[in-house]
């Protein structure tokens, strides 16, 4: 089961931030912003420490609440996906996303890159595609 | 996805071919040398999206956007009009009412989006009113329109060809496009046409 989706902007500004799960802790908008740039933050930092040279960061985080995956994309969009921690092909599940967002907010003449996603089309095809998991 | 459409997605192979030696100079090329050729569904959102961003810098209101859409579009419709009659119909235009508007709701359609629009209606209220409607917009598939604009409708750029192509047949019109969502198809898309008042007079005396 998937819990939520985040997308951060290179900048560390979360741009999107939608929960698919029923009963998940709501945070303020505030917070979900502290959470993303924190973990823009952590992630800059986890590709610095990396004893091998050229590391891509951190790629998943194991809870025994919940499995956090990142798929950072070649321009620095970092994309979020919370799950259940038996949740199977978590990376098939973020490049299909990445092909929505590819798809439906950049190719909407009416975003501006990097600022927050306010698309219909996006939140739908989103939706579509977790309910048909 | 079906492949017949002009517009294909950009996974599909297909795409204009531009051939690697001895390109010929484009007046000398057979016109129908491009028919059925496609052009990835991608590039040309992104083009049709830079022309939206650019023109919406240039304008005040939704009202004036959609008339500049509507132009570019009749730009685009007096050329397609003059190519399909020339491919389709052996260069003779069509004369009467209805056979323009189904030449549209078929050919054009088809020649622009690989399959015919998916309906032809005359309207009930108003004699000189005719509505040609599209359930899946291609052109603005994967446009959203934001609330503080929920009126505009991109597809005044198709308004605007159909609009030329009726021009061009001497049947002056003016075309728009309007959003009228319904079940599953949320982005349905009617363009109405309200034909001028000289075309209804010839047509009842061509009767």
């Amino acid at each position: 089961m998937i819990y939520s989706l985040y997308i951060i902007n290179k900048a560390g500004g979360l741009v999107y931030q939608r929960d698919f799960a029923e009963g998940l802790t709501k945070l303020t908008s505030n917070e979900y912003l502290i959470l993303a740039g924190t973990f823009h933050g952590v992630h800059a930092i986890t590709s610095r420490i990396s004893p091998v040279p050229s590391s891509n960061g951190l790629e998943r985080l194991d809870s025994d609440q919940f499995t956090l995956y990142c798929f950072q994309t070649l321009t620095g969009t970092k994309f979020l996906l919370l799950t259940e921690p038996s949740h199977p092909n978590a990376s098939t599940t973020l490049h299909h996303m990445y092909e929505i967002y590819s798809d439906f907010v950049m190719k909407n003449p009416f975003h501006t890159p990097e600022m927050p996603i306010r698309s219909d089309m996006f939140d739908r095809q989103l939706q579509k595609y977790v309910a048909s998991l | 996805m079906n492949t017949s459409m002009r517009l294909s997605v950009a996974s599909s192979t297909s795409g204009v071919n531009v051939p690697q030696s001895k390109v010929k100079p484009i007046l000398e090329r057979h016109l129908n040398k491009t028919k059925g050729a496609e052009v990835s569904l991608s590039a040309f959102t992104f083009l049709f999206s830079e022309v939206l961003q650019y023109t919406q810098k240039r304008v005040n209101g939704i009202q004036d956007l959609e008339k500049k859409l509507n132009d570019i579009g009749f730009r685009v419709g007096l050329r397609l009009h003059e190519l399909l009659v020339w491919r389709d119909k052996n260069g003779k235009r069509e004369t009467k009412m209805l056979n323009i508007l189904y030449f549209i709701h078929t050919v054009l359609w088809r020649n622009m989006f690989g399959k015919q629009a998916d309906s032809l209606e005359k309207s009930t209220e108003n004699e000189d009113e005719y509505m040609i409607s599209d359930n899946e917009p291609i052109l603005t598939r994967y446009i959203s329109v934001p609330r503080d604009l929920s009126q505009l409708n991109c597809n005044a750029f198709v308004a605007g060809i159909v609009g030329a192509v009726l021009h061009g047949a001497q049947f002056p019109a003016r075309v728009t496009a309007h959003t009228v969502p319904i079940e599953g198809y949320p982005s349905r898309t009617t363009i109405l046409i309200k034909l001028d008042k000289d075309v209804l007079a010839r047509e009842e005396l061509l009767k």
